[in-house]
């Protein structure tokens, strides 16, 4: 019979979609903390991001991290007209769903749930996937992000003319293309430079 | 005026005449606008820091852009890339690779689990034949790279950016190498949106 262990299991990566919190690791060496130059920490904007892994590694080319990570907070959080933000993290949830990034599917789900409020809803997309039909607007949103996600792009005046049915103005529908396009940036850089981990 | 008349990337490959309904949407989100055009410029403008050259950067995104199939902005990387030096033998190079790797995604594998049912299946590309030392290592290894970003992002694994290493890739290149293909992605969708918005 062997001893108990005390030591903690090794870190697991999910392998469903879920809107719990997970943690993010590195396959190759993000700028340690303290060596961070001041035109990195520049570049994460938020000083905040120099805790996370993610944005350390991204801080190596800390001009194209600056423009990106403005560009992210605009899209997402400039709640002036427009796209409400729920419907946003839906769109980026969507993507995050289709091209298979558990990670970033995790984080939007959440804040779609928080700004919704209809975290069974966002559930479903997570467990059902994109085709899961929810209502009509939440499902134009979703066919319209996958079709925008798809490589050849399949997004065309049929996704335009239903938003618009639905009373989205040109605003909110340029603010859905510019989030579910963002998210396709977003997630080739979570998928390639490190994985998901479960937390303990 | 007409789209040649506007500096903004964006607006030069979604077709945006200044002026037009498109042209006071895009103006409603100054921030979004401004750092499109900053992401852009430190890719593509500002001087390389991170040891990738202005003709690898600008043979990845016209292969990025040729796997979409989107012909403004394959023809606009690939104008810039032909004003290089050895820019034509590379353009015909990735031209041909393109032709070659061109696919549907997203495809690719979960962790194994409840996800597996849907995995699908796909090529995974690399350069071969002539092609190859025309190219080098280092840049054959950025296409294949390039490739698996565009098409099946979620087959990416630690052991990938172990072979961009034994090319020749450092972590910043790589890093830079990364955003470049992830930006395009976004790039190539946001015009392709507004365009169709515009129509």
């Amino acid at each position: 019979m062997s001893d108990i262990t005390l030591e903690r299991p090794a870190a697991t990566a999910p392998n469903a979609f879920t809107q719990a919190e997970l943690g993010w690791e590195a396959w190759i060496d993000p700028v340690p903390e303290a060596a961070l130059t001041e035109r990195q920490k520049e570049g994460l904007v938020d000083i905040a991001r120099a805790k996370s892994a993610y944005f350390r590694l991204l801080a190596h080319d800390p001009d194209i991290l600056r423009a990106r990570t403005l560009a992210d907070k605009d899209i997402f959080y400039n709640s002036r007209a427009g796209l409400p933000r729920a419907e946003r993290e839906l769109a980026a949830a969507a993507v995050s769903r289709s091209n298979g990034c558990i990670y970033c599917a995790s984080v939007h789900a959440r804040f779609a749930s928080t700004f919704s409020k209809r975290r069974d809803d966002v559930q479903r997309l997570l467990d059902e996937g994109t085709g899961v039909d929810i209502d009509p607007l939440w499902n134009a949103v979703i066919e319209a992000s996958v079709a925008l996600t798809a490589t050849p792009i399949a997004f065309g005046p049929e996704h335009v003319r239903k938003l618009r049915d639905l009373g989205l103005d040109d605003l909110a529908i340029a603010d859905l293309i510019h989030a579910a396009s963002f998210f396709n940036w977003a997630n080739r850089l979570m998928l390639s430079l490190g994985e998901p981990e479960t937390q303990a | 005026m007409s789209v040649q008349d506007t500096t903004d990337i964006l607006d030069r490959l979604a077709g945006v005449v200044p002026g037009s309904a498109l042209d006071a949407l895009r103006r409603e989100r100054p921030q979004t606008r401004d750092n499109v055009q900053a992401s852009y410029a430190a890719l593509f403008e500002a001087p390389d820091e991170t040891g990738v050259t202005p003709s690898e950067r600008l043979a990845v995104a016209s292969f990025v852009a040729l796997l979409h199939g989107g012909v403004p902005v394959a023809a606009h990387y690939l104008d810039l890339l032909e004003a290089h030096p050895d820019g034509a033998a590379l353009a015909a190079a990735i031209r041909n690779q393109a032709r070659q790797a061109a696919g549907s995604g997203p495809y690719g594998a979960y962790p194994p689990g409840p996800l597996s049912r849907e995995d699908v299946a796909g090529p995974v590309f690399a350069v071969e034949g002539a092609d190859r030392a025309a190219l080098g290592e280092r840049l054959s290894a950025a296409l294949a790279h390039a490739h698996r970003l565009v098409l099946h992002p979620r087959d990416a694994a630690a052991a990938d950016l172990a072979a961009l290493q034994t090319a020749g890739w450092s972590t910043a290149a790589i890093v830079t190498l990364s955003q470049l293909v992830a930006y395009l992605a976004f790039q190539i969708r946001a015009a392709h949106g507004l365009r169709v918005l515009a129509a």
